[in-house]
C-alpha cells in the first residue's frame, strides 16, 4: 500500500460544500481529508457514515463511499458496515445532538463493544440544523430558543461517557487547530477499537463563540493543555505551568519554581494507562479552574469486536462438520419415505 | 397447492412420565380433571410400570399417564403424545417412541445428570439425540431446584420436598394449556384436610410452577401439520422459525452474498436469531444489537457493505424499525425484515398468534414508502418464502417484509428436504462498469438500481435518506421527487414478474371463493376440503404475495359469486383488497383471540354466507 500517493483533492467530491461561511466544519473536514490522503489506504476502502445534523452532510463532500443515514443511528449503521467487511476503514461523523441525545444508546454500546471504527463527534453544544435549541452538551443555565430562561439540566461530558462505557480511545481537539486534529485522527486511525474524537466546533450562526474562552489566541496557551504521550503536562505561554497531584490525589495546577515545584513534579501523560482515574480527571478539567485537556487522552489495548467475531467464526468452522447448506439440511434426525 | 391436514391444539395429547414414586398418576389425573372441568372432552391412559417399585431411575420403573383433550369428541388417548413431561432420563427413554414428530419435551434438567443418564442406560451425554428426539422442542426446567427453593421456608425434610416436584410440573403445564388452578387447589385442600401443612406446601409449589411458566413465557406448539399425501423422499421435522433461518442461509449460499443478521431478542421471533447464531460454521454473522433500531440499522449498514442483510422481530419491534425501513426504501438497499407476528397492540399477547401487522407492514412508515410484502403459510414453507424474500431484495434492490406469525414460528411439520440444486438462482445486481457509474441508474425493465459496495475501486458514491438525483446527490427539485416517488412504487409493483400466479384449491369458478393469507393456511384448506366433501361450491385462494399481488388475482376473483376473506385481525387484508381491487365485494370472517381459527369457525362463516 506504500505506493499509494493521494493528495487532499483526491478526497473531495464534486459536490458544492454548503456549510455556512465560517463554520468550523470546514477545518475538520480538511483535517480528515489530509489524514486519509496520508494513511496509505486505498480510497475505495473508506466508508464515511453519518447521522443527521449539519455535520452529517459530511459524506456528500467526500469522494469515498459514504452513507448519510438517519438521526442518531450512524453508529449502528457503521457497526454493520464494519462487521460485514472488517477490512474497511470506517469513519462515523456525528454531533452532540445526533450522538449524545437520540443516538446516546447506540453510542455507548458501540464504545462498549470496541468495534474498530473512528468516530468524530462535532460538539458545538447546540442544535444547529433545527436552528438553535439546547443539546445534551449545552451548559446548565444556558439560554436558547427552547430554554429561554436557561436550561435546568446538566450536560453530558462526552469523555465521561466514553470512559463509563469502557472506551479504549478518547481524544479532544478544536476545529481551528487543524494540525492537532490531523495528528489525533492519525492516531485514531491507527488504534484498534472504537476511537472517539470530540472536536469542539464553533457554530457561527446559533452558538458563535461558545468555545472562545478556551480558543481565543490571546489566552489559549493558558487555557489549553495539549497532551502528548510520554511528555510532562505543561502549559502556559512559556510552558511554566503544569499538572500535579495535590495531597489528596487530585489534579492541581502548579507553577514551576513556585513552592519548590520542579519539572520532575509535573505529571507525565500516559495515554496507554488502562486504569482510567487520571484519564477521567483530565477529561473533567474545566476552565477557569484548569486548562482544558486536548490531544489523545486515552489509547489502550482491549479485545476488538470485529476481530473476535471473525476469529470465532474461523474457529467454529475448523471444528464443525457442516460446510454448506446441503449438509445442514441433511443433518440430525431425518427419515425416508419410500 | 399443497394439501395438508391440521391437528389442532384442541386435540393435544400430553404424557406425564417419571419414576413410579414421582406421583405422575396423580398429576395426570388432576390435569385431566381440570381439563374436563374446563369444558374439554378428554380421554386418559394410565401406563403403570409392572413392578410398582422397580429400581428408581431405571426404565423399568417409569410410570406414565397420557391424556388427550379436545373440544371435539375424543375416543382415544391419542396414539402419540404432543407433549411429554419427563421427570428423569428414564422417562425420556421409555416414552421416546410415543412422541409425535415435532412434539415438545418438558424435562427436569436437574435430574438429567450423569448418574441418572447411566441408570437409564444412555451411553452419551446427549440423550435426546440417542432416542432421535433432537429435533423436538425441548423445554429444560430445573424442577428439583425450583421446588426446593419454593419450599425452603416450610421446614420440610428432603424427601417431602422431592415428593412435591410433580406439583411444580403440573402448575407449569396448566399455564401452558391455559388451565385455571382453582379445581386443583380445592382438590388438594380436601385431600389433605387433616394435614393443612401438606396442603399448603403442595399449593405453593403448584402456583410457583404456574408462575414460572408465565414468567418465562413458555409456549406450546399450537399445531402440527401433516401432509395429506406423503411424497417419496427424505424428510425431517422443522419449525417455522428454524425454516426461516435456514431459508436465509440457503439464499446467502445461492447468491454468494454473506449473511448478516442484526436483531434484538423478542418473543416469538428470537429463535431465528439463536438458530443463526449457531451457524457460524456457515459463516453467518449475527449481531445482537442494543435495541430493535440498532438491529435494523446495523443490517442496513451490512447491506450497504454488500451482505445479504436481515433483521428479525415481532410487531412492537417492527414499529420501532419503521423509520429505518424508510431509509432502506429511500436509499434502495436490499434488506429482509422478518416479522413473526403476535397479538397486539403494544406488548399485547406476546406468546399468542395474530395477523394484525399486515397494514403496519404495508403502510406503517412516514411518506410514500412502498416495500414488498410476502407471507409464509406453513412452518416448513417459511424456508421457501425467506429464500424468495431474499431473492427479491437482492435482485430488485428493495426492502422486503416477510410476515410469519407465532403459530407458524413455533409450530412444526414434517418437511421433505430440498437440495440446493433444486432452488432457483439468485443474481444480485452487482455493478460491473465503473465508467459513468451512477448509484441510481436503473434497469429499465425492473427499475432496480445497481449495487456497488465499499471496496470496489472506481465506484465510490454517496447514498442517504434525503431525496436524491440519479448520481445519489441530494436533490430538492419538485419534479425529481415526483419521478422518484413513482419509481419507488413501480419498482415494487414490477416485482410481480417474480410472483407465481395465484393457484386455487377447488374449481376455478363457483359460488364462494374463500380467501386467506399467511399462517391460516392449514385451517383454511382443511375447511375448504370439508366443505367441498359436503358438496358445496367453495374454492380457496390463499395468498403468499401481498404486495405486489399475483398478476391473475382479478381474473380469479371475477369467477366467483361471493368472496369471503378470513384472517386473524379485524379485516386488514379485506381492507387492502378493497382499496386495490375495489370492483369486488368482500365478506369477512375475523378472529382476535390470540388463537388460530378452528376449521369449524371457517366452515360456519361459509354456511352463513351461502344462506344469505
Amino acid at each position: 500500500m506504500a505506493d499509494i500517493q493521494y493528495t487532499v483533492k483526491d478526497f473531495k467530491s464534486e459536490n458544492e460544500v454548503r456549510w455556512c461561511p465560517g463554520c468550523g466544519d470546514y477545518a475538520i473536514m480538511n483535517a480528515v481529508q489530509r489524514t486519509m490522503a496520508g494513511l496509505g489506504i486505498p480510497r475505495e476502502m473508506y466508508a464515511v457514515i453519518s447521522g443527521i445534523g449539519c455535520s452529517s452532510r459530511f459524506p456528500y463532500y467526500m469522494s469515498t463511499f459514504g452513507f448519510h443515514t438517519i438521526h442518531g443511528r450512524a453508529t449502528a449503521v457503521a457497526s454493520g458496515v464494519k462487521l460485514a467487511n472488517p477490512d474497511l476503514s470506517v469513519w462515523v461523523i456525528t454531533g452532540d445532538g445526533d450522538g449524545m441525545a437520540i443516538g446516546g444508546n447506540h453510542f455507548i454500546h458501540l464504545v462498549r463493544r470496541n468495534i474498530d471504527l473512528n468516530l468524530i463527534l462535532f460538539n458545538n453544544k447546540i442544535y444547529g440544523l433545527t436552528k438553535g435549541q439546547y443539546s445534551p452538551t449545552t451548559d446548565r443555565g444556558f439560554k436558547t430558543k427552547t430554554s429561554p430562561f436557561g436550561t435546568v439540566e446538566d450536560p453530558f461530558v462526552p469523555g465521561q461517557l466514553v470512559l463509563g462505557a469502557r472506551g479504549t480511545f478518547f481524544a479532544r481537539s478544536i476545529d481551528s487547530n487543524m494540525k492537532l486534529s490531523q495528528s489525533i485522527f492519525e492516531s485514531a486511525a491507527s488504534h484498534k477499537g472504537t476511537s472517539v474524537v470530540e472536536v469542539l466546533q464553533n457554530c457561527v450562526i446559533f452558538n458563535d463563540g461558545i468555545h472562545d474562552a478556551i480558543t481565543d489566541p490571546q489566552f489559549r496557551a493558558e487555557r489549553q493543555l495539549i497532551l502528548e504521550h510520554g511528555k510532562p503536562m505543561l502549559f502556559g505561554a512559556n510552558n511554566e505551568k503544569g499538572i500535579v497531584f495535590d495531597n489528596r490525589g487530585k489534579l492541581k495546577v502548579a507553577v514551576i519554581g513556585e513552592n519548590g515545584v520542579t519539572i520532575d513534579d509535573i505529571l507525565v501523560h500516559d495515554e496507554t494507562e488502562v486504569e482510567p482515574t487520571v484519564h477521567m480527571a483530565l477529561i473533567n478539567m474545566q476552565y477557569p479552574d484548569f486548562p482544558v485537556a486536548f490531544g489523545v487522552i486515552r489509547k489502550v489495548t482491549a479485545p476488538v469486536y470485529d476481530v473476535e467475531m471473525v476469529a470465532q467464526i474461523n474457529q467454529v468452522q475448523q471444528t464443525r462438520k457442516i460446510k454448506c447448506v446441503d449438509d445442514l439440511l441433511k443433518s440430525g434426525n431425518t427419515w425416508e419415505v419410500q | 397447492m399443497k394439501d395438508t391436514r391440521v391437528i389442532e391444539m384442541e386435540e393435544v395429547a400430553i404424557r406425564f412420565s417419571g419414576d413410579s414414586g414421582d406421583g405422575m398418576q396423580l398429576t395426570g389425573t388432576l390435569f385431566s380433571d381440570a381439563s374436563a372441568l374446563f369444558g374439554n372432552d378428554i380421554s386418559t391412559f394410565p401406563d403403570y410400570p409392572s413392578e410398582i417399585r422397580a429400581p428408581q431411575g431405571t426404565v423399568g420403573g417409569v410410570s406414565g399417564f397420557q391424556v388427550q383433550f379436545g373440544r371435539k369428541q375424543i375416543n382415544t388417548p391419542g396414539d402419540y403424545a404432543h407433549v411429554l413431561v419427563a421427570m428423569n432420563p428414564a422417562a425420556l427413554k421409555a416414552n421416546a417412541r410415543f412422541m409425535n414428530p415435532g412434539g415438545t419435551i418438558i424435562y427436569d434438567s436437574d435430574s438429567f445428570n450423569e448418574k441418572n443418564l447411566a441408570k437409564a442406560n444412555f451411553s452419551t451425554d446427549d440423550p435426546f439425540a440417542e432416542v432421535k428426539l433432537d429435533d423436538h422442542v425441548k423445554v429444560p426446567v430445573p424442577i428439583t431446584e425450583l421446588t426446593r427453593e419454593s419450599l425452603k421456608d416450610f421446614g420440610l425434610d428432603n424427601k417431602s420436598v422431592l415428593r412435591s416436584k410433580n406439583m411444580f410440573a403440573l402448575g407449569l403445564v396448566c399455564w401452558m394449556f391455559n388451565r385455571p388452578l382453582d379445581y386443583i387447589d380445592e382438590y388438594i385442600k380436601a385431600k389433605f384436610a387433616k394435614k393443612p401443612g401438606v396442603a399448603e406446601s403442595n399449593i405453593k409449589v403448584l402456583h410457583d410452577g404456574f408462575n414460572y411458566g408465565m414468567n418465562l413465557q413458555h409456549m406450546t406448539p399450537n399445531f402440527i401439520v401433516h401432509p395429506a399425501e406423503i411424497e417419496k423422499g427424505t424428510y425431517r421435522n422443522i419449525s417455522g422459525n428454524v425454516a426461516t433461518a435456514w431459508g436465509l442461509l440457503a439464499a446467502s449460499e445461492k447468491s454468494g452474498r454473506p449473511l448478516f443478521l442484526g436483531s434484538y431478542p423478542i418473543t416469538p421471533a428470537t429463535e431465528i436469531l439463536s438458530t443463526l447464531a449457531e451457524r457460524k460454521d456457515l459463516g453467518v454473522k449475527t449481531f445482537q444489537a442494543e435495541d430493535e433500531i440498532a438491529g435494523i440499522t446495523s443490517a442496513i449498514g451490512a447491506s450497504f457493505a454488500g451482505n445479504l442483510a436481515v433483521t428479525t422481530t415481532s410487531g412492537p419491534g417492527l414499529a420501532l424499525k419503521s423509520e429505518a425501513i424508510g431509509l432502506a426504501v429511500m436509499a434502495e438497499v436490499p434488506l429482509v425484515v422478518v416479522n413473526v407476528q403476535r397479538g397486539g397492540p403494544s406488548t399485547g399477547l406476546p406468546t399468542k398468534t395474530e395477523q394484525s401487522d399486515l397494514l403496519q407492514a404495508l403502510y406503517g412508515r412516514n411518506g410514500e414508502s412502498p416495500v414488498v410484502v410476502v407471507a409464509a403459510s406453513t412452518p416448513s414453507d417459511c424456508f421457501w418464502y425467506a429464500f424468495m424474500a431474499s431473492k427479491i431484495a437482492l435482485e430488485r434492490m428493495v426492502p422486503v417484509i416477510l410476515l410469519t406469525d407465532g403459530f407458524l414460528g413455533n409450530g412444526s411439520e414434517p418437511w421433505k428436504i430440498p437440495t440446493m440444486a433444486e432452488l432457483p438462482p439468485i443474481t444480485p445486481r452487482m455493478a460491473t462498469n465503473a465508467v459513468n457509474f451512477k448509484a441510481y441508474a436503473r434497469d429499465p425493465k425492473t427499475l432496480a438500481r445497481e449495487w456497488a459496495i465499499p471496496g470496489m475501486a472506481g465506484f465510490e458514491h454517496r447514498i442517504g435518506g434525503l431525496e436524491k438525483n440519479a448520481a445519489g446527490n441530494v436533490s430538492h427539485d419538485p419534479d425529481n421527487h415526483q419521478i422518484n416517488s413513482d419509481i419507488r412504487e413501480n419498482k415494487v409493483q414490477r416485482v410481480v414478474d417474480l410472483v407465481p400466479d395465484l393457484e386455487l384449491y377447488g374449481d376455478e369458478d363457483g359460488e364462494v371463493l374463500l380467501i386467506g393469507w399467511g399462517g391460516t393456511y392449514g385451517h383454511m384448506i382443511s375447511a375448504a376440503r370439508e366443505l367441498r366433501e359436503e358438496g358445496r361450491s367453495v374454492s380457496l385462494a390463499h395468498f403468499n404475495y401481498i404486495k405486489p399481488l399475483p398478476k391473475n388475482t382479478t381474473e380469479v376473483f371475477g369467477k366467483f359469486k361471493k368472496i369471503i376473506v378470513g384472517e386473524l385481525n379485524l379485516g386488514q387484508f379485506a381492507g387492502y383488497l378493497r382499496s386495490v381491487l375495489p370492483q369486488f365485494s368482500y365478506h369477512q370472517v375475523n378472529k382476535l383471540k390470540g388463537l388460530p381459527f378452528t376449521v369449524d369457525e371457517i366452515k360456519q362463516s361459509v354456511y352463513k354466507l351461502m344462506e344469505e
